[in-house]
């Protein structure tokens, strides 16, 4: 993927943040992501992000761990190396049970991170541009992309007029990609300001 | 804001209306069960009915004890619902306590055949167990069971009552919590003791004498818990729908449709390792218990048991849009409940009626219960503020998010 350009606007509060986010909304600039320390409730639909299908993918993949362990049992127990285990039938139905639930929870489970991790572009040894180092700390980063239907200057402006306290300009891959940090350089054009510590 | 609830007269009427029915059929079957056999269905259909309708009041007291215990904030909104159902403890607890007491004192022995001391001594296992099957320890344990639960559900409604009448300080709200923990804190303890431990060993597992199960009384505890969170979601959705608790949303809605999906699947936890177990076992004193109701007549209510209260909850509140859903909600709380009250209705009928016969004069009862119920609650909704005003976390609840 191309590298893009990107308006950082960073905020100290989620009470400055919350209004800002529908400001730049209402005034039509595309919203790249918003990173938060925590958790807010109701950012999403602040944002106008879609409902995940996450719980939709999670239910194919428990009736998938369902039906294989299900059939793979009725299979091998009736056809496949029938035994006679103290005198059950070959189909003992409540036998199979706790299997056939271990492994929905396990399919959904592990289906579910995987895709979990594939939404949020998350993987070991995967790298992902970090708009700010204190994204995760205790600051609220509003990440804004200029498309050509908007410039750099006019976001800039605009993310000061809505309470921004910290706002740069950055260049920067939003996908994710294999390597190190160090050795990317070339992704960066800006790099971020200077934290005031 | 409509926050004090007036009982309307549509309810009032149906209220009156299925108590009517719940009297008529009690007459009726007085008149039509006639003879030995006739009076075992009359009597199993109360105590079936009564120790039902009571445990799934109790656990409204139970809900309330639990989300307190864990500081819950999301529930202050309408907890004056479940504490109006928990006063309903008192009377259904009387009535199964005079129906109990008739069951064990009387002449014949219609439902507990360890009551009949010339069958007991001719009974090696029931002569075993005749310290805890007897009389004596069978009085003094409901006596104290019933007596606690009348005196922990007053004591909780009382003192949300009173906090109302408090000044609203950060003082006042540290000592609204605190006093909340405590006696919670007791009634979880009596509960767990209670519900969770000996009370369904002593009222329904007796009825089949011989059987014993560990599993017993947790099986008994998930039934009426599940049907509890059902109740106190239709009630609710009730004032929801008449424009009560207007700071009661989908939110809240969601939590309690959890709440139903999660119990519905840890009833069938229960469920299944309690059958799993005997079966897996397979020895003589424990399958008898299941061969009535899987291998006899009972065969269609024990499946229909496991497709209502497991398999139509679990499809049908999967969805989060159901779950936030009043109409959806409000189907499968009746759902719930009805095959809840199926469940409790094959756990003690084939032990004593021992065939199946169309449950018209159980279910009549079981009418003029829920008449009972909404009876009582309405008017203990009636009595005070739907918003215990006082309590710290009711802006929580406000504003909660799921």
């Amino acid at each position: 993927m191309a590298a893009k350009k990107f308006v950082v606007g960073c905020f100290g509060d989620e009470a400055v943040l919350f209004p800002a986010v529908k400001k730049v909304r209402a005034a039509g600039y595309k919203i790249h992501d918003v990173y938060t320390p925590f958790p807010v409730h109701g950012l999403d639909h602040a944002m106008g992000l879609r409902e995940t299908s996450l719980h939709t993918a999670g239910f194919v993949y428990g009736i998938t761990g369902t039906t294989t362990a299900l059939s793979f049992m009725s299979w091998v127990f009736t056809s496949d190396w029938p035994l006679n285990i103290g005198g059950k039938p070959h189909f003992p139905l409540p036998a199979f049970i706790p299997i056939t639930f271990e492994l929905t929870v396990l399919f959904s489970a592990v289906g579910m991170v995987m895709t979990f991790c594939y939404l949020c572009q998350l993987m070991p040894f995967v790298k992902k541009h970090i708009f700010h180092p204190r994204q995760t700390d205790d600051k609220f980063v509003m990440v804004i992309e200029v498309t050509n239907k908007s410039n750099a200057g006019e976001i800039k402006d605009f993310l000061a007029s809505v309470g921004a306290a910290e706002i740069n300009e950055q260049i920067a891959e939003p996908g994710w990609w294999y390597g190190r940090f160090d050795r990317e350089d070339r992704l960066y054009a800006e790099q971020p300001a200077p934290l005031n510590v | 804001m409509k926050d004090q609830f007036v009982v309307p007269a549509k309810l009032k009427t149906t209220s009156f209306v299925l108590m009517g029915i719940g009297v008529l059929t009690l007459l009726i079957g007085l008149v039509a069960l006639g003879g030995e056999h006739g009076a075992t269905r009359f009597w199993a259909g109360i105590l079936q009915n009564s120790t039902f309708f009571l445990l799934v009041a109790l656990a409204s007291a139970f809900f309330i004890g639990a989300t307190t215990l864990a500081h819950g904030g999301w529930q202050i909104g309408f907890r004056r619902v479940p504490e109006a159902i928990s006063m309903a403890v008192p009377v259904l607890g009387g009535i199964l306590f005079i129906v109990l007491m008739i069951l064990v004192f009387g002449e014949k022995d219609h439902i507990y055949h360890w009551v009949n001391a010339e069958h007991v001594k001719h009974d090696r296992i029931l002569s075993g167990k005749s310290a805890f099957l007897s009389k004596g320890f069978f009085t003094t344990a409901t006596v104290i069971t019933i007596g606690l639960w009348i005196f922990f559900t007053m004591k909780l409604r009382n003192m949300s009552l009173e906090e109302d009448t408090w000044d609203l300080s950060p003082e006042t709200g540290r000592r609204i919590l605190w006093r909340n923990s405590v006696w919670c804190g007791g009634f979880i303890v009596v509960y767990a003791l209670s519900v969770g431990s000996t009370t369904p060993w002593l009222w329904l597992m007796s009825i089949d004498a011989h059987w014993f199960s560990t599993m017993y009384s947790w099986y008994t505890f998930a039934s009426t818990w599940v049907s509890g969170l059902s109740l106190i979601a239709l009630f609710v959705i009730y004032l929801k729908r008449n424009g009560y608790l207007s700071y009661v949303n989908e939110e809240h809605l969601h939590d309690l449709g959890k709440f139903m999906f999660a119990f519905s699947i840890f009833w069938t936890y229960l469920w299944f390792s309690q059958y799993m177990l005997i079966w897996y076992a397979n020895m003589p004193e424990e399958t008898e218990y299941f061969k009535p109701r899987v291998w006899g007549a009972w065969r269609p209510v024990f499946f229909l048991n496991l497709i209502i209260n497991f398999i139509l909850p679990l499809l049908l509140l999967m969805k989060r849009d159901t779950k936030r859903n009043y109409t959806a909600v409000t189907y499968i709380a009746i759902l719930i409940i009805f095959g809840h009250w199926l469940d409790f209705f094959q756990m003690v009928m084939p032990g004593s009626v021992q065939e199946l016969n169309f449950p018209w004069y159980e279910f009549g009862l079981g009418l003029g219960f829920v008449g009972l119920l909404i009876f009582i609650v309405a008017n203990q909704l009636a009595k005070a503020p739907l918003a215990p005003r006082n309590h710290p976390y009711l802006k929580e609840s406000i504003v909660h998010h799921t």
